[in-house]
């Protein structure tokens, strides 16, 4: 099925088929298999340890897998293996189509660049030129993202947490990408200011019609974001389904004792 | 006539693996249909299953065995086999879903929790607002709180967005869970109005009362949950 045009709405965006990794004698990762479509938030939860981030490399290309393959459906519609895509072409994908946003803001960030630039620099990497395009559109996104305009000469480095992640947010989003990853996007910001951030990302994932592929340990998380839920433990993808139904109805006793663990609010 | 909701032989067990791999059968053979501009009430005492049939029709909760037929888009989908992304698409078009108690989203205004389900159908902004505010009104949910999210409400005030929300498209088939529960005399006259209103348009509902003089006002036919005891 792959290298097959599929120009249908219907054909997935993203399919893994039989995913492994080791690192030595641990399968950090081992066969997994799903489909993402567009417009589809798919969570993967699971403890520290369960393979949720290796996963998402390997998803996105950082990490290339010892067994199986990830095919992504170009713009073109063509779905191509990206063990076979050129280094340029995997850059290309990643500063255009794809967006990924980091636990730790001072990785998908220039710290010490201004907040315009930082957003800019994926504008212009696209081909962008026109500093007061380029800056009209940055303070635009900042405003998306709730981060007053006239922030946008400060860097990062002297943001707040939960300014930081919605920084990388607008600078992921500027380009219009189909895809997003978000490693632990909510990791290590407090209640109230996750709060916002879910909202934010809930309101923009559904305006734009994006897919998002979101590795969380918070299960409250994958309720309000996602459609669906990946249920990871030692590597192995142990439960799936609908998100309601996986966090409602868990059927594997680790999701049980994950659901279960969950304190009321 | 084509029944809008079939429902053959589903089961439901839970399994608690924490407590030792306890097997909870919860409901055998459950079959029944319901057809268009019809409400059908799930009668029987607490605990005999009636919500875990309301959250099996939603495809909240998993069917063991069985069929959950649901006419979507002209054709029969058995819900119980469907895949997520499927069910999604039913709930979106086909299914509705009035839960007693209101999911919160934080920072999300009343009117516009109530609004969503029309953007989700392709409604403009600004139309959605406007009848969502109509049926908050109808409601008796004060002006000045629409533009509050509801996570500060009163349980009351909650329930009432809640059934705005879940009364204000148009989705042919609707599960109801108790949806007058709590309401004073003046508000639960309003549901039953809705509910009316929906029969006339053809909706296929199928709800929980506890309250006799509600499930007498609406049901035009009981299934004794009773009789699919597990």
């Amino acid at each position: 099925m792959f290298e097959a045009h599929l120009q249908t709405d219907d054909a997935p965006l993203l399919v893994a088929e039989n995913l492994g990794k080791r690192y030595g004698r641990l399968k950090a990762c081992c066969d997994v298999s799903f489909q993402l479509y567009a417009g589809e938030v798919l969570a993967i939860v699971g403890e520290s340890g369960s393979g949720k981030s290796t996963l998402l490399q390997l998803l996105s290309a950082q990490l290339a897998p010892d067994d199986g393959r990830v095919a992504y459906r170009m713009r073109d519609g063509v779905l191509r293996d990206l063990a076979v895509l050129g280094e340029a072409e995997r850059r290309l994908l990643f500063r255009t189509d794809w967006g990924f946003v980091h636990q730790d803001a001072a990785q998908g960030l220039r710290m010490n660049v201004s907040a315009g630039a930082n957003v800019g620099e994926r504008l212009m990497a696209v081909g962008w030129n026109h500093y007061g395009k380029i800056r009209d559109t940055a303070s635009s996104w900042l405003e998306r993202v709730e981060i007053a305009v006239d922030r946008i000469d400060d860097a990062p480095k002297v943001y707040s947490g939960g300014m930081r992640q919605r920084l990388q947010i607008a600078r992921n989003l500027v380009t219009q990408p189909r895809l997003v990853f978000m490693d632990e996007p909510t990791g290590g910001l407090d209640v109230s200011v996750q709060a916002r951030l879910l909202d934010l990302m809930r309101n923009l994932v559904a305006e734009l019609g994006l897919a998002a592929i979101v590795v969380t340990h918070d299960l409250a998380v994958a309720r309000l974001l996602s459609h669906r839920v990946m249920v990871m433990q030692g590597g192995r993808v142990i439960e799936t389904g609908l998100t309601d139904q996986v966090l409602d109805d868990p059927r594997e006793p680790y999701t049980q004792l994950l659901v279960s663990s969950i304190l009321p609010a | 006539m084509i029944p809008m909701i079939d429902i053959r032989n589903a089961e439901k067990t839970f399994v608690m693996h924490l407590q030792g791999g306890v097997r909870l059968p919860v409901v055998r053979g459950v079959s029944f249909h319901v057809a268009a501009g019809e409400c059908v009430v799930l009668a029987g005492p607490s605990g005999a299953g009636k919500s875990s049939i309301l959250k099996m029709i939603y495809g909240n909760y998993r069917c063991d065995g069985g069929l959950i037929g649901l006419h979507h888009d002209g054709a029969l989908v058995d819900l119980a086999k469907a895949e997520p992304r499927d069910i999604l698409r039913v709930r979106r078009r086909t299914l509705g879903y009035v839960s007693q108690f209101l999911r919160a989203v934080p920072r999300v205004a009343a009117v516009d929790v109530v609004a969503e389900p029309l953007l989700a159908d392709g409604v403009v902004r600004d139309e959605a607002r406007d009848r969502a505010s109509h049926l908050l009104a109808r409601l008796n949910i004060p002006e000045r709180l629409w533009a509050l999210p509801p996570s500060t409400f009163s349980g009351g005030e909650q329930q009432r967005v809640n059934i705005a929300r879940g009364f204000i498209s148009q989705r042919p088939i609707l599960l109801l869970d108790e949806p007058t529960a709590s309401l004073d005399s003046k508000n639960r006259a309003v549901v039953l109005d809705l509910i009316a209103a929906k029969k006339k348009d053809g909706v296929a509902m199928v709800a929980i009362v506890h309250d006799d003089e509600v499930r007498d006002a609406i049901a035009d036919r009981l299934v004794d949950v009773t009789s699919f005891a597990a």
